[in-house]
């Protein structure tokens, strides 16, 4: 099993990598963001575009669009506390891309630090890249419903709280993803993270499957946010909580309770 | 009229003087759950444990708790607003919950992540320990103590100093029960005889000087029984606080019923033994305490007058941006302090629910708008901004409209308690939180939060007959139960009229059942028999007063009067006739009663 060398960059190596061009970064926002300003020599890749057909012969085709070859050093980043950043990281792993990592900060938090911005558009050459599928990262509805009754098996919910207490798949625990970062960055320091899922009971050695709502995005930072607390077997549920639903899978409710009430929504 | 204002705060905003947390205990309270989830605890010693930090079960499951965060005297700093709110996110349900009795509350938290919230409270100062469990709970204060234009003298030190010295105190950590401290500030806003010991501050001349001094009153408190407190004495010098606070706690620990927790509260010993007994006790084991005491036990009473920030203007606020609905916001939430120039705002919560990104503009609008620089928890589920200058009203008006803040009618019966019900307690049988909710919101669309003679009263709802909704004082109050057609259930309350917390303290006396989803029908039934039966002048809380003591002048003569007008609000339709009858509030489906084991008494 590959792993990755480093879930996250912090912004002085990127800033270094920047300098001597060692670097793809990839901005997720959308296109009228990224052409207002970014992080010098970005190029955007809005998540929306990706998700149109994230089949591996369209990520393929988007990689090589964006000048990634095998060894490129690919660092993403988003504004949206780097769930969609990760959803990009985990579909360029996925393609068998090893080098990929995210910016531990969002962008607001880069500019809040005062950090370069630019506006220009970065000029690429289009790259080769092979694809080496990595199946182990991944999950389907129905890989996880054979093995989620395995004792080895934990099942992590990233939706928020109310909604997992609404509807969850049989089985799964709940971390919401606002649980995962800290006050100024994207991923809580490691230390904190391990006591989080020491606390839980979460073994090093268990098979982790991460879900969230829709497309895998809170999910997508739960799987980074684990595999920077060294847990080595995680697996994204990438069409996650609506594929599932859609397929008429069980589905449980916490019962005999009206929390909804209690919230202030 | 030109209003102009802005307030040129540090963004840090004022920080507390005492830390309340030890971020030891979360380290402690994280290997006790391993242990227990490994079966090596067991699950009584467990839960007493769990309770002594402020970590309490929640409805139907082992799997959640919910922590209730103890705020001293309900001051709650900006800062400590947004470690709130993000706590809240991170490991509860998005909006935490401000308690009656000044604590806020985090709901549905996993049981494995209460260390971390434990962790992060001690890192802003403030704890959870003993906000639970039989201990010295919250130690409350009027939050408005200290601006009250009817106080003597603000009580908050000293509110603040007995938390501080029961606080992991020994002396309190395995008491027979829960025991409750309530400081106030005035006759009139507080709850001095419905608590195990209530104070209202007292300056009595002695030879020429005035001294500071309290008039104690204890045994009273609200539940499955409750009763009104006794006055310890005429007169109690402020020397003798602590004394009499430890002789108490000493009498109910060594004296208290440990076998029947139904019913062990002070209140029940001071009901048992008499008062008269029960108040020599503790004038005996006071004079022991004071002879016994090394001299060094005393309160330390922060006396160090409050700094206030300046405030300085510089921008522009014109009377055309007022936003619409300001004189009515001012008229029912705001009231003049008794400092010239300052206001203080309440601000009504939904049944005491508040967002995260609420409690963020919160922690802004404390440090942009309240010259002492943090927000305070009220009595009733709502929160006060203190000393802030009547110029900026309008702008905190329209900063507060902005987040949704700004309901009307906080002071006023509009305003009701509720419980937090079927949402989350194992105790409830009704969702009285909701159902505090619809009456807001309907009295508010009906504007009576405008009627002065509604002002003064108020509706309080429990989802059980225990008292968290404190529903014995309200002048309508409300407690849930479950009511039955053939084998169909229907959530029922049961209604009390003219219970009071003032001066002239009393319970409300029954008068009947009413199905669930006709309590706010009967309520403006009984609202509008007032407006055709009362005398010019009077209000809705002192002709219900009228009625229940006999004094009736009107052609509504006695509880059973007002039982007559409001029975065609108890009839039965069938299941068939009127399906959502049969359904409590918040629910689609058929009510059925369920209730697992109470903590309270744990």
């Amino acid at each position: 099993m590959r792993s990755l060398s480093k879930t996250t960059t912090d912004a002085d190596s990127l800033r270094g990598q920047i300098r001597d061009n060692s670097v793809r970064i990839i901005d997720v926002r959308r296109a009228e963001d990224y052409k207002k300003d970014h992080i010098p020599k970005s190029v955007n890749l809005p998540l929306a575009e990706l998700l149109a057909d994230d089949s591996p012969e369209k990520v393929l085709k988007i990689a090589q669009n964006l000048g990634i070859d095998d060894q490129t050093q690919v660092v993403v980043y988003d504004d949206t506390f780097g769930a969609l950043a990760s959803r990009v990281a985990w579909t360029l792993q996925y393609l068998g891309h090893s080098e990929v990592s995210l910016l531990d900060m969002t962008y607001s938090q880069w500019k809040g630090l005062g950090l370069e911005t630019d506006n220009s558009e970065t000029e690429i050459s289009s790259k080769t890249h092979s694809i080496k599928l990595q199946p182990q990262i991944m999950s389907s509805a129905e890989y996880l419903e054979q093995v989620k009754e395995q004792k080895n098996v934990i099942v992590i919910d990233n939706r928020e709280r109310l909604n997992f207490l609404e509807q969850h798949i049989p089985g799964a625990i709940n971390i919401p993803y606002r649980t995962l970062a800290s006050d100024d960055k994207i991923l809580k320091p490691k230390e904190e993270m391990k006591r989080l899922l020491k606390n839980r009971n979460i073994p090093q050695d268990a098979e982790i499957i991460t879900y969230c709502g829709s497309v895998g995005t809170l999910s997508g930072l739960a799987y980074y946010a684990l595999k920077s607390a060294d847990f080595p077997n995680v697996k994204l549920y990438v069409r996650s909580f609506k594929e599932w639903k859609g397929l008429n899978k069980p589905i449980v409710r916490q019962e005999n309770a009206n929390y909804w009430d209690l919230s202030a929504e | 009229m030109k209003l102009s204002t802005i307030t040129k705060q540090s963004r840090q905003g004022r920080k507390p003087k005492i830390n309340w947390g030890r971020v030891e205990e979360s380290e402690r309270f994280a290997e006790t759950v391993k242990l227990f989830r490994q079966g090596k605890l067991d699950s009584d010693l467990f839960r007493r444990f769990r309770l002594q930090h402020g970590a309490y079960g929640t409805r139907m499951t082992d799997d959640y708790a919910m922590v209730r965060i103890k705020l001293p005297a309900g001051e709650v700093y900006p800062h400590q607003l947004e470690k709130i709110a993000t706590l809240s996110e991170q490991y509860s349900i998005g909006s935490a919950h401000v308690s009656t009795r000044q604590n806020m509350q985090l709901h549905w938290v996993i049981l494995e992540d209460v260390s971390e919230i434990l962790r992060s409270l001690a890192e802003v100062g403030l704890t959870s320990r003993e906000a639970c469990g039989n201990a010295v709970r919250n130690v409350m204060c009027s939050p408005v103590a200290g601006v009250c234009p009817a106080e003597e003298f603000d009580v908050t030190p000293y509110a603040v100093a007995t938390a501080k010295f029961f606080l992991r105190n020994p002396l309190n950590q395995s008491l027979p029960r829960k025991f409750k401290f309530n400081f106030t500030c005035c006759e009139k806003h507080g709850m001095a005889r419905m608590v195990d010991i209530g104070l209202i501050p007292q300056i009595k001349t002695i030879n020429g000087q005035p001294r500071r001094g309290f008039k104690i009153f204890m045994g009273g408190g609200l539940g499955n029984r409750s009763f009104v407190g006794h006055q310890l004495e005429d007169w109690t010098p402020e020397e003798d606080l602590l004394y009499t606070s430890i002789a108490t706690i000493r009498i109910f620990d060594r004296l208290g019923d440990r076998k029947h927790m139904e019913r062990n509260r002070m209140r029940y010993l001071v009901n048992e033994m008499g008062w008269e007994q029960f108040q020599t006790l503790i004038l005996k084991e006071r004079a022991i305490v004071r002879m016994t005491q090394s001299a060094i036990v005393k309160l330390s009473v922060d006396e160090t007058p409050q700094k206030l920030e300046s405030h300085i203007r510089i921008s522009g606020f014109d009377d055309k941006s007022i936003p619409d609905g300001f004189s009515r916001w001012r008229k029912g939430n705001t009231f003049a302090q008794k400092q010239s120039g300052y206001y203080s705002v309440s601000i009504t919560l939904e049944a005491g629910d508040i967002t995260a990104n609420q409690l963020r503009a919160l922690a802004d609008i404390s440090k942009e708008f309240s010259a002492e620089g943090y927000a305070r928890t009220g009595f009733v589920q709502d929160v006060y901004l203190r000393f802030v200058s009547e110029d900026d009203l309008p702008r905190l008006y329209s900063k507060l409209l902005e987040v949704g803040l700004a309901n009307p009618g906080s002071l006023t019966m509009v305003h009701p308690i509720g419980c937090s019900g079927t949402t989350s307690c194992n105790l409830a049988l009704t969702n009285s939180h909701r159902l505090a909710k619809e009456i807001q919101r309907k009295f508010i669309e009906l504007k009576l939060d405008e009627d002065e003679d509604l002002r003064e009263s108020s509706i309080k709802i429990s989802g059980c007959p225990n008292s968290c909704g404190q529903h014995q004082i309200a002048t309508l109050g409300f407690f849930g139960g479950g009511g039955r057609v053939d084998k169909d259930m229907y959530p029922v309350y049961q209604m009390s009229v003219g219970g009071r917390s003032d001066g002239e303290t009393m319970l409300g006396v029954t008068v009947m059942r009413i199905p669930a989803k006709r309590v706010i029908p009967a309520t403006l039934k009984l609202i509008e028999v007032f407006k055709n039966n009362k005398k010019p002048g009077e209000d809705f809380k002192n002709w219900i007063h009228k009625v229940i003591t006999g004094h009736a002048d009107s052609q509504v003569k006695s509880v059973n009067d007002i039982k007559q007008i409001l029975l065609p609000f108890t009839e039965t339709p069938s299941i068939e006739q009127d399906k959502d009858f049969y359904a409590d509030y918040g629910s689609d489906s058929s009510y059925h009663t369920r209730t697992g084991k109470g903590e309270c008494a744990a």
